[in-house]
């Protein structure tokens, strides 16, 4: 139990180190100081949507949320509309984008729970709706602003030059430890996770657990796209879409099984920075964009196979 | 026999078949379309709508292949994007013969390649399906760029011009339809089918029968390839042109259409009938949303709300079932 649950954490951040240092050695001042923040800087955003995807990939049953994305992207405009750069309306345009988030997250978690759709499905429906639903707000335009309040907790150095969003992301680091590891509501998702019968017969109410799961899933996604909006400023229709699969990619990559049932937090955080060193160390290389693609997916397969990998039939 | 047992058996046959829940669908979203619009079963409209769909269908064919041999594939949209450019590229520079078969042949090649590499990770290396994909996904994508940095490229108009006639008479979408069926028909007869269904339902126990499993699943990565790379060409046939981003739509809608059509994603179950309905349901539900009286703005959200309503139909029934039985 020990070792599948730190193997993993440990190989992401040797690759991290080693990424780091082959940036350092072929692209002078890859690795500085202020480079290595904004690297730190730019797993959080992809970091905070991965919190939500780990805890629906360890609830098990074919669990995964596709509909991130689209939610990242709602969120940043619910926030850039209604907060229209105020620092007065921020407050109240993250409560709202919150709670939209945690709603179409609990509308996944209904349809997959009480209609038997299969969560890739019911997700990947639910980012049509959820694209639907932008296009009704803006209109094809959106109007408004990011707060300052916002883009200063994004780039704005707080302490030791290290922006506030890095420490936000720690916290949540924190709070999915003690979420996982903790809570009651902890230990029954990795039961359901292991094996839904067993939980159940034991007492644990599998479909509230799952609904919770989802709905969170989507509250962090819009707060993953709130995060991004203190970064970009502005709001496109497809902000978020480059998040969706990387987001399961960091899960995976950082140990948590796509089975359910096992996983940690810390594994994606180590595989957000991983994934993000190795965009960043593609971009610094000023190679062809199809270049760019090619090596970023036969990396991705490498780690793939250094713990992706299913049990053999035979034994 | 009597009538009334004969009916039952009839309605018996009829519910068991994977999509019998798509064929309501299918005659409910008829229905609306004759409703809002009098002159759909103009046979020149009905077959121009759906030609629009040949790539997405042949794709969804290969993932039901795919998912019925228990896995998914993420990277066929990336496929179809760099079958066509390769197909288009190489017809574009010299519209001969020779030049045509060479494009073809190098197009169609390079998707069961593509496949083939997908196979080689979920199968013999046994990586996990949906981040397997993924990861692939980008390389084919890559390729596409590598090989076309920009849409472009014309293929011979006189090979374009065939896609939208009638050959014999009957639609060319129709054509389609019939050879993939009669391809499907045949595999399914051969010892691949069984093997198949075995592979996707219990691997373990398909795995000591004897069912050679990793060529099994190997395989149906390969004809899934096949398959988005004539998605590809079907794609090049009807815009007339190279685009290295043009499949990227069709990977997802695929997966929609496969489940409308029945095939559980578990593995194990389904067929391509079905999924041929699912993408004749979906070309419909786009077609009700267009000609309705919704402002544009709300299109895509009604759109998707039909999509996850016909999604959510077969567990409602047994939502409503269940209810009354209690």
């Amino acid at each position: 139990m020990k070792r599948i649950g730190l193997n993993p954490i440990v190989i992401a951040l040797i690759l991290a180190v080693i990424l780091f240092a082959v940036g350092g050695i072929v692209q002078p001042g890859f690795a500085s100081y202020g480079q290595a923040m904004n690297i730190l800087r730019l797993a959080a955003f992809l970091g905070i949507v991965a919190a939500g995807q780990t805890l629906v990939i360890i609830s098990g049953g074919e669990g995964i949320d596709l509909s991130v994305g689209a939610v990242i992207t709602l969120g940043a405009i619910l926030v850039f509309r209604i907060g229209d750069g105020q620092n007065d309306q921020a407050l109240l345009a993250l409560a709202i984008a919150l709670g939209v988030g945690l709603l179409i997250g609990a509308t996944n978690g209904l349809g997959i729970t009480l209609l038997g759709i299969p969560p890739l499905v019911m997700t990947l429906g639910m980012t049509g709706v959820v694209q639907g639903l932008i296009l009704v707000i803006t209109g094809g335009r959106v109007e408004g602003g990011a707060a300052p309040a916002l883009t200063g907790l994004v780039t704005n150095p707080l302490i030791l030059g290290i922006p506030g969003v890095i420490f936000l992301w720690l916290l949540l680091g924190a709070l999915m430890w003690a979420l996982l590891r903790r809570t009651a509501y902890g230990r029954r998702l990795f039961a359901i996770g292991t094996n839904r019968v067993t939980a159940k017969l034991s007492g644990v109410r599998v479909p509230s657990v799952l609904v919770l799961t989802y709905a969170l899933s989507g509250m962090l996604a819009a707060l993953g796209g709130v995060v991004l909006l203190g970064y970009t400023e502005q709001v496109f229709l497809n902000l978020g879409d480059p998040y969706t699969l990387p987001s399961v990619a960091a899960v995976v990559v950082g140990g948590t099984l796509l089975a359910g049932g096992v996983g940690s937090y810390f594994g994606t955080m180590a595989g957000a920075l991983v994934l993000t060193l190795l965009t960043s160390l593609l971009t610094a290389l000023d190679l062809p964009e199809s270049m760019r693609l090619i090596v970023y997916g036969a990396t991705l397969l490498l780690l793939l196979s250094l713990y992706g990998r299913q049990k053999a039939l035979r034994q | 026999m009597s009538a009334a047992s004969l009916g039952g058996r009839l309605r018996r046959v009829a519910l068991r078949q994977s999509y019998a829940f798509a064929l309501v669908l299918l005659v409910v979203t008829v229905a609306v379309n004759y409703y809002l619009q009098p002159n759909f079963f103009q046979p020149g409209l009905l077959s121009g709508n759906l030609l629009l769909f040949v790539p997405l269908m042949l794709v969804a064919v290969g993932q039901t292949v795919v998912v019925i041999g228990g896995g998914i594939d993420l990277s066929l949209g990336a496929i179809v994007s760099m079958a066509n450019v390769i197909i288009v590229t190489l017809m574009a520079q010299e519209p001969s013969a020779s030049r045509i078969l060479l494009a073809l042949g190098a197009g169609l090649g390079a998707g069961i390649l593509a496949g083939a590499l997908n196979g080689f990770c979920v199968a013999v290396l046994r990586f996990q399906p949906i981040v397997t994909t993924f990861a692939t996904s980008f390389v084919f994508s890559g390729l596409a760029l590598y090989v076309l940095p920009e849409p472009g490229g014309t293929i011979p108009p006189g090979l374009q011009g065939f896609y939208y006639t009638n050959p014999l008479g009957l639609p060319m979408v129709l054509w389609v339809v019939i050879v993939v069926l009669l391809l499907w028909n045949l595999l399914r007869s051969t010892r691949y089918g069984p093997y198949l269904y075995a592979t996707g339902g219990r691997d373990l126990s398909a795995f000591v029968s004897g069912v050679p499993v990793s060529s099994v699943r190997f395989l149906s990565y390969c004809i899934a390839g096949l398959m988005a790379a004539l998605a590809a060409l079907a794609l090049a046939l009807s815009t007339g042109t190279g685009n290295p981003i043009g499949g990227t739509e069709l990977m997802l809608q695929s997966i929609v259409a496969v489940v409308l059509g029945g095939t559980r994603l578990s593995g194990g179950q389904g067929g391509v009938v079905g999924s041929i309905i699912g993408v004749v349901i979906l070309s419909l539900i786009q077609s009700i949303v267009s000609f309705s009286p919704a402002p544009s703005s709300w299109q895509t959200l009604i759109n998707g709300l039909i999509v996850v309503a016909a999604l959510a139909g077969p567990g409602l029934f047994a939502l409503l079932r269940r209810g009354v039985r209690t």
